[in-house]
């Protein structure tokens, strides 16, 4: 970079001492299946090592299904959906997930600390964004279940049946919460297969649904790696499949349902662009832009991870980025004073790495942060390139880590053509003072959801969804009923 | 507008700023770094009194209270200046003589500004003439608002001439500007215009000093001192009353310019009352407990 007569010195100085959450939460040294209401052993034994990505080191051991426990979580799905969710009345049902939400939120506490231990997410994020959306999902959908006649007019829903969900790593109690609250709320059972990274939390929400005195059955959790998802997936009295995660998974989970009676939805992978404006609030942009890519280390289907920006601004917008990664604490997950915690596992950091790679070998030019990662565990620094072509890998791929990809474009038309040029579809940006040239890209861009000077806001009542390889269906809000209903 | 900065003004998303300033709250300081967070505060407080009620033995009091806040056990610094009236500045100046501690007056008809120019500038030389090291100026917010932005500019080059060596500090009463695209555009005007430090409030007009309205100033120091080198001090004033929240600016500070503006050459708190609650907290931190707060001198 150019020379610079003025330098910020953000380092030394006044420390913050560590702020470290205090942990004595209830964490098992081994998880079970959860199975007809009861936790059950794998029929095979079998257990794996689940790592806490902070260290490096086994934090728990979680069971490991086979196609046998899947068989018997289905079947016991199958009858509580035959003989008491489904005749239930709506009235009822949201009795039970109002009961969930509450005890959601007095548990928030310690499942927050669980899911950074587990998952390597700042307690920041899982304290003051996952946890308050898990319980908002149920108390929202809960107000579903008994006004389902209203929501589609002049139709009368049923539900579908039995729903297999396959959920990800990278907000692992908030995807369960996104497909588990709809499908009950509609009269669904559920067989929710967690990530196999990260299935601890899902485990404890287990047990708030018998504190809640779920009946029976109405939830089946297994876990273990992708072919047990495959086994749910593929399983024939399934009747209704959703899954979150890769597109590459996405694909193989569409052939192989192709064909059967079974309902889809899919949300998948992303590569969104966040549009900066000269006339943008540039402080809040170069805000909204580090929300957009560093929140929870990248892991984000939506994140922003493509920077349009206006030629005029480049470079002005550039180094204020640089300043501002430099003030990103990176580190201690469960210190509440960490900004950016561990990447979820020694794979995904691998693949981080293969990309950054592939950026420098590319001719991009890359901006990394200056801080100290610690020594053990799995981590990358925030970080992001410049120079980058528009037919470079670090353009088209999803790299699902804290890595930024800058572009730039002259008009209005050049970055909505920029913006759509991806497989993708999930999200965008657009930053202006200009609120008419908002709504006026908004219609023109290819995406599920269009954030205009702002980035990464999630409500329960929005729904959420992808255009093109990001997937299809919607989650959230009252589009998100309707994977799980029959009209 | 027939007036051009020099530097340009970026447009301010009120959301968006005051997320930002939210995120600062969520800042955990514990220990030494709240000990030495503390003593900065105090280190950086313009201890002030702004009463008609204000006396000579008022400020006496103010002034003993400003060389030494706490009982010595405490290792408390002494606070950054006194700030009162005009009226009061060669008395405050003869009770803190020997201590280096500056006495800072309002003027230019403080808190209104609404006065002719002549008596305002009469104001400011009376004050410094007193002895003020520090002059806190009021701009005229009605003239800024009717749209006479370069008579503005013009006022604030005026006092600065005015007041000769004294530090100026601009006042934006920033309750009245009410949006921060006009916080922003008079933080950069004053600092052209010749501020040594921008000031948040009178403390007379609510809301006073906020963190997002700080943020604003800050960022806007950060930006200029980038451009040109050149450090301008910020004074939030007003509504900060607690430790935690004086804490929640010094986090601002330090993550939005750096470590440097972390001193009271740049960076003060104006206050009367943040004392009392500052020393509640260090005592506490030396102590291991918390003690009513009878146990404390009052300003």
């Amino acid at each position: 970079m150019s020379k610079k007569v003025a330098q910020l010195k953000f380092e030394g100085g006044w420390e913050y001492a560590p702020a470290p959450e205090t942990t004595p939460v209830p964490l098992k040294s081994k998880y079970e299946l959860f199975i007809n209401g009861k936790f059950v052993a794998p029929k095979n034994g079998k257990y794996f090592r689940s790592v806490n990505p902070a260290t490096g080191r086994q934090l728990t051991r979680i069971a490991k299904a086979e196609q046998v426990d899947v068989n018997a979580a289905v079947r016991s799905a199958r009858r509580a959906y035959e003989k008491v969710w489904g005749p239930m009345s709506g009235a009822e049902r949201s009795k039970y997930l109002f009961r969930i939400a509450r005890i959601i939120q007095e548990k928030a506490r310690e499942l927050a600390i669980l899911e950074s231990m587990d998952g390597g997410k700042p307690i920041k994020e899982s304290r003051d964004v996952d946890l308050p959306l898990v319980s908002a999902h149920f108390f929202y959908y809960a107000g579903w279940a008994d006004k389902l006649d209203y929501a589609f007019a002049g139709k009368t829903p049923q539900p579908v049946g039995v729903a297999g969900q396959v959920i990800p790593w990278n907000f692992p109690l908030l995807m369960a919460a996104w497909k588990i609250a709809p499908a009950l709320a509609c009269g669904n059972t559920v067989v929710l297969k967690p990530a196999e990274t990260t299935s601890v939390t899902a485990m404890h929400l287990a047990e708030i649904f018998k504190e809640a005195g779920l009946p029976p059955g109405v939830v089946n959790i297994v876990t273990g790696a992708g072919e047990i998802g495959a086994a749910v997936v593929e399983h024939p009295d399934v009747d209704k499949v959703a899954f979150t995660g890769s597109t590459g998974v996405g694909k193989s989970i569409a052939a192989a349902v192709a064909g059967t009676r079974k309902k889809l939805t899919l949300e998948l992978g992303g590569k969104a662009a966040n549009i900066v404006f000269e006339d943008a609030p540039m402080e809040q942009a170069v805000e909204g832009v580090i929300n957009g890519i560093y929140f929870n280390q990248g892991h984000v289907c939506c994140a922003g991870s493509r920077l349009l920006l206006q030629e005029s601004i480049h470079d002005e917008f550039v180094s204020r980025l640089e300043r501002r990664i430099e003030t990103l604490r990176v580190g201690d997950p469960l210190d509440k004073n960490t900004d950016i915690g561990a990447i979820n596992s020694k794979e995904q950091l691998g693949r981080i790495n293969q990309l950054i790679g592939a950026g420098l070998d590319e001719g991009a030019e890359l901006h990394a942060s200056s801080c100290e990662l610690p020594g053990e565990g799995f981590w990358c620094r925030p970080s992001f390139f410049t120079g980058v072509s528009a037919s470079h890998r670090i353009a088209r791929e999803e790299i699902f880590g804290p890595v930024l990809s800058v572009m730039t474009f002259r008009t209005p038309a050049e970055a909505v053509a920029r913006a759509n040029d991806t497989c993708y579809g999930l999200s965008a940006g657009i930053w202006t003072d200009k609120g008419s040239r908002i709504f006026k890209m908004a219609d023109q861009l290819r995406a599920g959801v269009i954030w205009g000077n702002t980035f990464n806001k999630f409500d329960p009542t929005s729904p959420f969804g992808g255009y093109k390889e990001s997937g299809f269906g919607r989650e959230g809000g009252v589009q998100g009923l309707l994977p799980y209903v029959r009209l | 507008m027939s007036f051009a900065l020099k530097f340009p003004v970026p447009r301010v998303d009120q959301i968006g700023a005051e997320e930002r300033a939210a995120k600062f709250t969520k800042r955990s300081i514990k220990n030494e770094a709240k000990a030495q967070g503390l003593k900065m505060a105090v280190a950086m407080m313009d201890l002030t009194t702004l009463e008609g009620t204000d006396s000579k033995g008022k400020v006496t009091h103010l002034c003993r209270k400003a060389r030494q806040p706490m009982l010595a056990k405490y290792d408390c610094p002494p606070c950054a200046a006194v700030c009162v009236y005009p009226n009061q500045v060669a008395h405050a100046v003869k009770e803190l003589e020997g201590s280096g501690i500056p006495v800072a007056s309002v003027a230019t008809g403080f808190p209104s500004g609404q006065y002719p120019l002549k008596l305002r500038l009469a104001d400011v030389k009376d004050a410094v003439d007193s002895g003020a090291a520090e002059i806190d100026m009021v701009i005229s917010r009605g003239t800024f608002l009717e749209g006479g932005l370069a008579e503005v500019f013009d006022e604030i080059a005026a006092v600065k001439e005015a007041c000769g060596k004294a530090h100026l500090k601009v006042i934006l009463e920033t309750g009245e500007l009410q949006t921060y695209d006009n916080v922003r555009l008079v933080s950069q005007f004053a600092i052209e215009a010749g501020a040594d430090f921008i000031k948040t409030s009178t403390g007379k007009v609510s809301p006073a000093a906020t963190l997002p309205v700080t943020l604003v100033m800050v960022e806007t120091v950060r930006d200029h001192y980038l451009a040109t080198g050149k450090k301008i001090g910020v004074k939030p004033a007003g509504g900060i009353r607690t430790a935690k929240q004086a804490l929640q600016y010094l986090v601002m500070v330090k993550e939005t310019v750096g470590n440097d503006w972390l001193t009271p050459d740049l960076f003060r708190f104006g206050a009367s009352s943040l004392l009392g609650d500052v020393e509640l907290q260090l005592a506490k931190l030396v102590d291991g407990n918390y003690q009513s707060a009878d146990y404390f001198s009052k300003g």
